[in-house]
């Protein structure tokens, strides 16, 4: 008895682990690729251009997320780029070169994306624009109605409960 | 008609009418910045001899067309038809042989037909990220000068050829008879 409740709480579990552990590790490991650097900057370069890149075959993706082949190509290239010490921008001038705006996930300010960067603050007017005439229609609600002689008269007759 | 109907319904229907539009785009059609541009360099090894190093100045010199491929990839055979009809018609097709195999492209060249002039063995994807590639097959146009003037990424078919690279090639190979006609008559008017 005592037996079959160590394997349950402890064999079993201990087992899983030493299984699957190393499985682990070696997905974790194949995922990591190459992330050896010289100086902290230089890993904190990559590892924000990474999550700023987009990777085209995935295109919902950051190449940080894909597992795309392209996007492990991509990852090598801003490595190798940090390395041999280009800056943020020109690695994201060279991507861009090759694959077009499209690679950046903050699509930069220019002719073709400014009704993009607009949007947010033309909806805003629009918002605001309904807001206003539903404000005005309120105020007009509360004045005083005016009525007509007719209108008057009838009144003072349900008034009077005839 | 009431101003507070017809807003909405003016509103609902412009949104549907973009969202329409929507589903007709191809989200992997992307304006490709090379367009335009010379072919960027490149220095590989030949994919049938890898003694042989290859550049872009060998893709360039007249009309041509540059296709990515692999053997892993199922649509690249299954326009390799259409390849063959172009090189049989006189349009040299140039390649870059992406991510593959060596032994394995070779394979498959030696049990199929071999549409390509020269294949740039690419194994690693570098000049793949050079020329933008991102998804095989992909398929270029360069002029005589070796200016890359159209991009395809994804299948060929028929109708685009017919439609879009043939005429394509009509022009640029024009284009290329005026400016070599011109180059000769100067050199004429220099030596008479």
């Amino acid at each position: 008895m005592k037996r079959r409740l160590f394997h349950a709480f402890i064999g079993i579990p201990l087992w899983l682990t030493a299984w699957l552990l190393p499985a682990g590790l070696a997905v974790a490991l194949a995922i990591g690729e190459p992330i050896e650097f010289e100086t902290q900057a230089q890993r904190h370069q990559y590892e924000t251009l990474v999550r700023e890149l987009r990777c085209t075959v995935c295109q919902s993706e950051t190449i940080h997320e894909s597992n795309a082949e392209l996007a492990a190509d991509m990852r090598r290239r801003v490595h190798d780029m940090t390395l041999a010490g280009h800056d943020a921008d020109s690695i994201i001038g060279f991507m861009v070169q090759r694959y077009g705006d499209y690679v950046r996930y903050r699509p930069p300010l220019q002719a073709n994306t400014a009704l993009l960067w607009a949007s947010p603050f033309l909806l805003m007017l629009v918002g605001v624009g309904v807001w206003w005439r539903v404000i005005c229609g309120r105020k007009r609600m509360v004045q005083r109605p005016e009525f007509t002689e007719r209108e008057r008269e009838t009144l003072q007759r349900l008034r009077s409960g005839e | 008609m009431n101003l507070r109907i017809l807003i909405p319904l003016v509103a609902v229907a412009a949104l549907l009418g973009l969202l329409f539009l929507g589903l007709g785009l191809n989200s992997r059609d992307l304006p490709s910045p090379l367009v335009g541009k010379p072919a960027p360099a490149f220095e590989l090894e030949s994919l049938e001899d890898a003694s042989r190093i290859l550049t872009e100045q060998d893709f360039i010199g007249e009309v041509a067309l540059v296709n990515v491929w692999a053997t892993w990839c199922s649509t690249c055979r299954s326009e390799k038809p259409l390849l063959m009809e172009l090189a049989r018609g006189g349009i040299p097709i140039h390649a870059f042989n992406y991510r593959d195999e060596r032994e394995s492209a070779l394979r498959y060249l030696a049990l199929s037909d071999n549409p390509y002039q020269t294949i740039a063995y690419d194994p690693r994807g570098d000049a793949g990220m050079d020329w933008g590639v991102y998804a095989t097959p992909e398929t270029y146009v360069l002029d005589a000068e070796g200016v890359i003037r159209y991009k395809r990424i994804g299948l060929l078919t028929r109708q685009l050829l017919l439609d879009e690279v043939l005429p394509l090639v009509d022009k640029l190979r024009a284009e290329q008879l005026r400016t070599e006609r011109h180059g000769a008559d100067g050199r004429r008017v220099a030596r008479s």
